[in-house]
């Protein structure tokens, strides 16, 4: 095994080496260039020297075994490898800013700056677990950002593959991570469940709102397990004004069991993007911590001892918990069409309990027109549609925090309804075609363009009745799609 | 290079044609079959003569027990399994039982070790069902990577520079790194009688320049592999186990 280090001005499989850039605990980090590639370049080595952490080449080999095979933006890209019987190397894009390490310096962040932070790493966590891999180090030094805003997440030494062998498990019977941000039940050696990402996000939002960390920097397991029993001081209690929302947020991310947090990444983004329609429990208003009866049962009690799961696959986890939008055309309504959808969203919601719903609906505004947001009757027309919209999900009895409202103001209804798809990570639109009308053929159909553009899957639903049919027999229709 | 490796195809000629094709599709530009080549099913004439030419092709090719038992009569096997050798033994010209009975228990090449059972002691047939079996395999060769059949489950084992094993099942249609200089075990799932609920064929690619084993699996007309089963008058459990991948 090749032990000699790096040094600047060498070449290494066409990587030409520049200034070293950081020391880790367990691996360097060079700048370099590559003819074939443009900008600035990242090769990691590791440290080998005699003595220095097992886990180091371990941890090694799952980052050369994990990087190749991730993609988009929200992870470095991976440009070539050495193995350990040359020189071990791992190649990347360099992304260039500093990490989210300093934001400490100047903690506690506006809540605003919270959420919007919260939501962009939620947002990479979500796109790395659809990948199916873990990432298990989540800390405010592993994620840099893009010139173009998207979070990105660096260091994959501790991840989990579900289609990979897991090389870390079997290795050491000792949990690895970061004290702060371990999840209880990687603390027990679970290492293949999602949401233990939502709790070392949920600790940063914690440790941003708050200037402290949820649970310390335990240095001994014992400190470590601590958190399985003991709760954290809700952030109330350190910031007084810490909205409701926010605290339900994080001290949902900081549940000791994974059912508890938010199902998926996607739907914490969501809760992030939407103060306003995040469903408050107790846990919004807590004010401190529980008392020593409650901890000391959840201590000793045998009962109270949390059991987790080993969960087989991250991505099948988040295909069971989806985000489904529906858009309900409300400006002329039909009730046959409005039962429809309906029953469609039912049944799609009572499969998968994981599931959430937002509900849109698109206020059209006048491209010249100065719009006023009043009628002439004086209402206000965002309420009423608003009002008009639960109106139309209230059949569907959906608990409150299943589904969420809201009237997007825009000239171009698919552009709207695409949009929000895109920002918030929508699996599944459903809609209804609009019906056979001159409006339709002189505007297109809304339907059909929200199908082809979308990123995602889309359902569009038809009414099957006497004036359905009758539709369906004019010969417009034939080469009309939806 | 890209090496397609088949093992168990149990002369079952359907199962066996589907695997190639779908290997050729794939790239493959090398062929080894791990043995077992007849047994349990009802085409072994066909199964030897198709090995043979691929045989003359290049292709490497091993003996497993099922095809000892259809050169001699030997002990050890359950009733259906003795039933079929029987049959298969009427079944087979004299020309097709030399090719079989000449066949090597392993082949060599490179880092790779092929083998149809044990590596330990291939001539006595021992499973390697487990992390301990998956050990002495590898603590008894030098090669880097074992691949072997005869279970019909596929699995993957690693063994680590601190002698620890990691064992793993693999997805189907993901490419797995093989890490050097770790050393790995692959057991592959069988061509002509899947065995881990999965109907499907079984076969995997191994590409050596990057050192990735994927296994894949293939749909095939299990029906007519069945009825000729029942049609030859072969057990019917034998028939049955076809379409239950079991």
């Amino acid at each position: 095994m090749a032990r000699q280090m790096l040094t600047e001005g060498e070449e290494l499989d066409g990587f030409r080496i520049g200034a070293r850039l950081h020391v880790g605990g367990m691996a360097v980090l060079w700048e370099a260039t590559h003819p074939d590639h443009d900008g600035a370049l990242l090769v990691k080595v590791p440290r080998l020297a005699e003595g220095e952490d097992p886990a180091a080449i371990v941890s090694f080999e799952m980052e050369q075994m994990i990087l190749p095979r991730l993609s988009g933006p929200h992870v470095p890209r991976f440009l070539g490898a050495g193995g350990f019987e040359v020189r071990p190397y791992i190649a990347m894009e360099r992304i260039p800013g500093p990490s989210l390490l300093p934001l400490i310096e100047q903690l506690p962040l506006p809540f605003a700056q919270i959420a919007e932070v919260g939501a962009r790493v939620a947002d990479a966590l979500d796109a790395l677990h659809r990948q199916h891999v873990v990432h298990l180090d989540v800390k405010p030094s592993n994620i840099l950002t893009r010139p173009t805003g998207e979070a990105v997440l660096v260091d994959f030494g501790l991840s989990r593959h579900a289609q990979l062998p897991d090389l870390m498990e079997e290795e050491f019977r000792l949990p690895y991570g970061t004290a702060p941000y371990m999840a209880p039940e990687q603390i027990m050696g679970v290492r293949s469940e999602p949401r233990s990402d939502l709790f070392a996000l949920g600790t940063m939002l914690y440790f941003f709102t708050t200037g402290e960390r949820p649970h310390g920097d335990p240095q001994r397991l014992s400190g470590l397990k601590r958190r399985l029993w003991r709760d954290p001081k809700p952030p109330k209690a350190l910031r007084r004004d810490c909205p409701d929302w926010l605290q339900e947020i994080i001290l949902r991310c900081l549940e000791v069991l994974p059912e508890r947090r938010h199902p998926t990444a996607a739907q914490l983004a969501y809760d992030l993007r939407h103060p306003d329609q995040v469903k408050l429990t107790a846990r919004a208003r807590k004010q401190k911590q529980d008392g020593w009866a409650k901890t000391i049962q959840r201590r000793f009690h045998p009962d109270h001892q949390p059991k987790f799961a080993r969960r087989s696959n991250a991505a099948e986890q988040a295909a069971s918990a989806p985000i489904v939008a529906v858009a309900v055309d409300l400006s002329a309504p039909d009730p046959a069409l409005h039962e429809a959808l309906r029953t469609t969203v039912g049944q799609i919601m009572a499969t998968l309990p994981g599931a959430r719903l937002a509900c849109l609906n698109v206020l059209r505004q006048n491209r010249i027109a100065l719009d006023t947001t009043l009628d002439e009757a004086g209402n206000n027309k965002h309420l009423q549609r608003l009002v008009e919209l639960k109106h139309w999900a209230q059949p569907l009895a959906l608990p409150e925090g299943r589904a969420t409202f809201h009237v997007l103001e825009a000239v171009d209804p698919a552009n709207a309804i695409l949009e929000h798809a895109r920002v918030n990570g929508v699996d599944h639109i459903v809609m209804g075609a609009r019906a056979q009308s001159l409006k339709r053929r002189v505007l297109g159909s809304v339907s059909a363009e929200v199908a082809a553009e979308a990123p995602c899957s889309v359902t569009v639903v038809r009414a099957r009745g006497a004036a359905a049919e009758a539709a369906a027999r004019t010969p417009e229709t034939a080469d009309t799609p939806f | 290079m890209k090496i397609a490796i088949l093992s168990d195809i149990h002369a079952n000629r359907e199962a066996f044609e589907a695997c190639l094709a779908d290997a050729d599709r794939r790239g493959a530009q090398r062929l080894v079959i791990l043995g077992d080549v007849v047994g349990y099913g009802a085409d072994p004439a066909w199964a030897v003569w198709r090995t043979m030419e691929l045989a003359n092709a290049g292709a490497i090719v091993l003996r497993g027990n099922h095809d000892e038992a259809a050169v001699a009569e030997r002990g050890g096997m359950n009733p259906d399994a003795t039933a079929a050798a029987a049959w298969t033994r009427d079944a087979l010209d004299p020309e097709a039982k030399a090719f079989l009975a000449a066949l090597p228990l392993e082949a060599e090449e490179e880092d790779r070790l092929y083998v149809h059972a044990d590596a330990h002691d291939p001539a006595r047939w021992h499973y390697v069902r487990d992390a301990e079996d998956a050990r002495r395999s590898l603590d008894a060769v030098q090669a880097r990577i074992v691949l072997c059949g005869h279970v019909h489950v596929p699995a993957l084992y690693g063994l680590t520079a601190a002698a620890k094993l990691v064992s793993f099942k693999p997805v189907t249609d993901v490419a797995i790194p093989l890490m050097r200089p770790r050393r790995w075990l692959a057991v592959l799932g069988a061509v002509g009688q899947p065995r881990d609920g999965d109907p499907a064929a079984a076969w995997a690619m191994l590409d050596t320049a990057s050192s990735e084993l994927t296994i894949h699996r293939v749909p095939y007309d299990v029906a007519t592999a069945a009825e000729k089963i029942r049609h030859a008058g072969l057990p019917e459990s034998l028939a049955a186990r076809l379409a239950r991948g079991r």
